[in-house]
């Protein structure tokens, strides 16, 4: 099934020879929300800390897996990148051009380059439009093809991602989720970015479906040589596509570097903590991991905790952790791709399950 | 055979339930369930026999061979000067005060009412949808300004600014048409102000955002499609208020000015007359009558369509048996409210119910 | 917030709308056309060249525009709405003569309509489905469809002219004052306010019967049956004062169309009031009555809308004045 889509693919992969191989490097991101208080004249009385201070940097043709307990703020960052929220302070750079909180018509170019695929496949499709409208949106809206032209970009686009491209005049309604979720990915795809935003793509789904989305994102970045910002609240999804990963927590950054070295020398006992909870392919290997269970809720990022945000969960917090707070920076023996911000590392090989399922009743 | 081969058998697959629905839109369902509506269907033909009777005007004045201003002082009125009765001299529903054939002004008369109907409920919905959805949308210090301008257009009595504007210009066909849609917009407005407060929330508007689309794209495009529903029911039963609205002014002698014939003016010509020409007050006031309701029915018989699950004025029996006992009804297909019972109950109330 | 501070905002926001409302008045009626219109407008259309030289001294309409609308201002606040020159009498003394039979359509209007609004809203409520409920439905429909002025017309039809052909003449057109006896200021009353309450209790009876239907099926209701109460406390205890706040709310929104209503009703039915006053005044091109009639309207609108809005407070706890 070699179409036009994937013989196109020629030209990405000369973009990766030009020297530098960043696509998007973020810098410092801040974003609060202003809480405003009741009245007339609404007072902005708190803020939510949603990303305070983020750092990151995707290469190009590579998937950076962020990840982070529902509330830490992956999806505003990730809303701040594509532009669809101004950041408070901070910088987004795509190819080395600042592309922080431009005005919509200059952001219209980089839009082409950054595309998002969302988590709700029901909420993301408008249901009163047509399948092939929904997918031809992006062509639409930046003048690329018309009448005929159009409606054939949509049905390659629709074989591409796996669906009949005979159903381009149905409505969303008469699809499944998976195949939804397919709908949102040809759209990202239609206008060949650079890089696509994955906000959760596929954690409304169903495991089986799960697995044939994610395979389809894999066959979709080797045929046009995508970059991927794959967030996920789940370690172990992550770590099938990612070449790299960063776990979030409350805002900030607790850990970051290559996938086999955040996942085989975990350091920051959030990230452990992630991991431990994820279920295993392997039962046997399941039964011999001690689960850490995390005591209390993510606490408010409107007021966050002193010192290391985490320290009031953390099983190995000492005094130091709740009044100074840990930089984010290579640990012992890591190489220096590998950034964890905590006083008290986990060593490789570290018990660290104080708090073991048993001991909790 | 490549991966995204097989995964587009297994989507296949995935797909067989529900391709027995062969890309059926919600607009065709709303056809169809109208359609097996007979008060709704009654209701249609009802309407477009009123619309030829109104097109067809001057072929009624061609029929009786009485044109619509001609008096007929020897054979249309009686020998003591009033009108004369159905049936008499071929005045076939009678004549009026000074002898005009009352058959041909009430064809006439239904020209005037649907025009200004329609075209009143036409610029109502352009303006209304337009304001609402920018009010919606951008919110902030526009959607505030608007909204005291939806309040104001809402609370404000609708004949005192007619009136006061008959008294400066006198009355007139373009006054009618102002004032009218002046007061039908901003119960257009509203609603779709509302809807779209949550529509924009949706994250298929975020996803148009993330491609680039504009906010007029947004609006009209995205948002729009999801409203037409409401929009149509109440366009609907704008008609009939807006009928009633115009026969009101007429009435009042602030509408449509003599010797053009209005339902309205009909009527108010016909006071004097009650006890001695029951046809006279009578045949207009059907007219008017019949016209509204059906129009009414309809909007009715429309907004069940869409939603299924609303309450309805005029069901049989069977039909409210089979419903059963229906929640609230506010909530519409995907879990989008729809139309809320008592904005349409407001929205009548305003038009056509008792203040006018 | 406190009721009194609820009350000051909204007498002042009030106060504001009647600005609002008497300066568009001011320039519709004195600014939008020329200043031999405006005299023309407001001495009449036979005045003589004395006549309108001697309006346009009265109202000073060849001052500066701003000079003008001070003193328009100024006589509002005095409660000034200048002379009639059809009567050649003061506006106010014409309207002071007017006022009883507006009241008296207005109070008994709204309590006939509201009452069997609420009457059938409730008994179709609590018979739902039946004979009754279904008859009420297709009266509502009918009252929604109907122009008052229609209905207004039919019964005289219908009431009066039969009446009077079989030589019963209680029920009578025009207005009889109080003064002149109960009996045939009702007879001049009742026809008026069936008309307003065919038309307006439509509406009633469909809202007090749709959120009756939805109280009646909400937990408190079934709590305070299970509590052992009887059914007609259930209902009117419990389920009818819950199920009134959308009606309150209706009558805030029909407060500024019954304006509309009492013109329509005064005119059929020659009933001597403001509003019948002010269409003639608009046949007889006398302007003064009518800028003093649309003022008052605004006034009335005002008033009325902050009284429902107290009502709606007191009826519902749950609602928040702001």
């Amino acid at each position: 099934m070699t179409d036009s889509l994937t013989s196109s693919t020629g030209s990405v992969p000369a973009g990766f020879d030009s020297g530098d191989d960043t696509l998007i490097r973020v810098e410092n991101l801040v974003k609060h929300f202003p809480v405003k208080g009741s009245g007339m004249l609404a007072r902005t009385v708190a803020q939510v800390q949603a990303v305070d201070g983020v750092s990151l940097t995707i290469k190009r043709g590579e998937t950076l897996g962020l990840v982070g307990e529902t509330g830490c703020g992956k999806s505003t960052l990730a809303r701040c990148i594509a532009g669809l929220i101004p950041a408070t302070s901070g910088s987004v750079f795509f190819e080395g051009q600042n592309i922080t909180n431009l005005p919509r018509q200059q952001m219209r170019p980089y839009r082409r380059e950054i595309q998002m695929i969302f988590q709700d496949p029901y909420g993301a499709l408008n249901p009163r439009r047509r399948v092939g409208s929904i997918i031809g949106d992006p062509f639409a809206i930046h003048n690329t093809a018309t009448g005929g032209e159009r409606k054939r970009a949509v049905q390659e686009l629709m074989e591409r991602v796996g669906l009949n491209p005979e159903h381009f005049n149905r409505f969303p309604a008469e699809f499944s989720g998976g195949q939804r979720q397919r709908i949102g990915v040809a759209r990202a795809l239609a206008l060949r970015p650079k890089l696509i935003i994955c906000d959760e793509p596929v954690s409304a789904l169903d495991v089986s479906i799960q697995a044939q989305v994610l395979n389809l994102l894999a066959d979709l970045q080797q045929d046009f040589g995508l970059s991927y910002l794959f967030i996920a609240h789940d370690l172990e999804v992550v770590r099938h596509v990612s070449h790299s990963v960063t776990v979030m927590y409350l805002g900030r950054v607790a850990e970051s570097g290559p996938g086999d070295q955040v996942y085989d020398h975990t350091r920051h006992p959030y990230s452990a903590a992630l991991l431990s909870a994820a279920p295993a392919a392997d039962p046997d290997a399941a039964a011999e991991r001690q689960r850490i269970i995390l005591t209390g809720d993510v606490p408010s990022p409107i007021n966050p905790p002193m010192g290391c945000r985490f320290h009031p969960r953390c099983p190995k917090a000492e005094d130091l952790c709740g009044t100074t707070e840990p930089v984010l920076e290579t640990k012992s023996g890591d190489p220096s791709t590998h950034l964890t911000a905590c006083h008290f590392p986990v060593q490789t090989g570290e018990q660290m399950a104080r708090v073991s399922r048993r001991e909790q009743r | 055979m490549s991966i995204t081969e097989l995964q587009y058998q297994a989507s296949q697959a995935e797909s067989a339930p529900v391709a027995a629905i062969e890309g059926r839109s919600q607009w065709q369902l709303t056809w169809r369930r109208l359609r097996s509506d007979k008060v709704a269907v009654a209701s249609i033909v009802v309407i477009i026999l009123v619309i030829l009777f109104a097109v067809g005007a001057p072929l009624v004045a061609k029929l009786t061979g009485h044109p619509v201003d001609t008096a007929y002082t020897l054979t249309g009125e009686n020998s003591f000067g009033n009108p004369v009765g159905p049936g008499t001299h071929g005045f076939w529903l009678g004549t009026d005060e000074i002898g005009r054939d009352l058959l041909v002004r009430i064809a006439y008369g239904a020209r005037i009412s649907l025009f200004v109907g329609l075209l009143t409920t036409l610029f109502a919905t352009v303006f209304g949808v337009t304001l609402g959805l920018i009010a919606g949308y951008f919110g902030g210090i526009i959607d505030a300004i608007l909204a005291r301008f939806f309040d104001a257009a809402l609370a404000f009595p609708y004949i005192v600014l007619a009136l006061a504007l008959a008294s400066v210009f006198g009355p007139s066909l373009p006054i009618v048409i102002g004032v009218i849609t002046f007061f039908s917009w901003a119960g257009i407005s509203r609603i779709v102000r509302g809807q779209t407060l949550s529509l924009k929330e949706k994250e298929y508007i975020e996803a148009a955002k993330s491609l680039g689309a504009g906010p007029w794209r947004i609006m009209f495009l995205d948002i729009l499609p999801n409203l037409l529903g409401p929009v149509l029911v109440l366009a609907t039963l704008y008609i009939p208020a807006a009928v009633t609205f115009e026969a009101t002014l007429s009435f009042l002698g602030i509408g449509i000015p003599e010797p053009a014939p209005s339902w309205g003016n009909i009527l108010s010509e016909a006071q004097p007359f009650y006890a001695v020409a029951w046809w006279y007050v009578v045949f207009p006031a059907l007219a008017l009558l019949i016209t509204t309701l059906a129009f009414n029915l309809l909007g009715d018989g429309i907004r069940d369509a869409i939603d299924p699950r609303t309450e309805r004025l005029f069901a049989s029996s069977k039909a409210m048996r089979k419903r059963g006992k229906r929640a609230n009804p506010a909530q519409g297909d995907l879990g989008q409210p729809i139309l809320v019972g008592p904005d349409i109950a407001v929205n009548q109330s305003f038009l056509s119910g008792g203040e006018v | 917030m406190s009721t009194v501070r609820f009350l000051i905002r909204r007498i002042l926001t009030g106060i504001v709308v009647l600005w609002l409302v008497s300066s568009a008045t001011f320039f519709l009626f004195f600014a939008a056309i020329p200043v031999q219109d405006v005299a023309r407008n407001l001495a009449g259309r036979a005045a003589s060249p004395a006549v309108l030289q001697e309006t346009i001294n009265y109202y000073g309409l060849e001052k500066p525009i701003l000079v003008q609308y001070g003193h328009f201002l100024g006589n509002l606040v005095h409660g000034n709405f200048g002379n009639s020159f059809y009567y050649q009498e003061p506006v106010t003394t014409i309207i002071k003569q007017d006022l009883p039979a507006t009241i008296s359509l207005v109070i008994g209007g709204t309590l006939l309509w509201l009452i069997a609004g609420l009457a059938v809203g409730i008994l179709s409520a609590t018979r739902a489905r039946s004979l009754f409920d279904r008859l009420a439905t297709v009266g509502v429909l009918a009252g929604i469809s109907a122009p008052t002025f229609v209905v207004g017309e039919l019964l005289i039809l219908i009431v009066y002219t039969q009446l009077h052909q079989h030589g019963i003449g209680f029920i009578e057109t025009g207005y009889a004052g109080i003064t002149s006896g109960v009996g045939p200021w009702l007879g001049t009353m009742i026809l008026p306010w069936v008309t307003l309450a065919i038309v307006q209790a439509a509406v009633y009876t469909r809202l007090s019967r749709g959120s009756l239907l939805d109280t009646l099926g909400e937990d408190s209701i079934r709590t305070a049956r299970s509590k052992g109460l009887s059914e007609r406390r259930v209902l009117y205890r419990h389920a009818v004062r819950s199920a009134m706040t959308p009606v309150v709310s209706q009558l805030g929104i029909d407060v500024g169309g019954l304006l509309g209503g009492v013109v329509v009703v005064e005119s059929v039915f020659g009933l001597h009031g403001i509003g019948q006053q002010v269409v003639t005044a608009i046949t007889n091109g006398d302007q003064p009555t009518v800028i003093a009639f649309v003022i008052l309207a605004a006034m009335f609108v005002v008033v009325a809308n902050i009284v429902v809005d107290l009502a709606y407070s007191a009826l519902d706890p749950r609602v928040r004045i702001s």
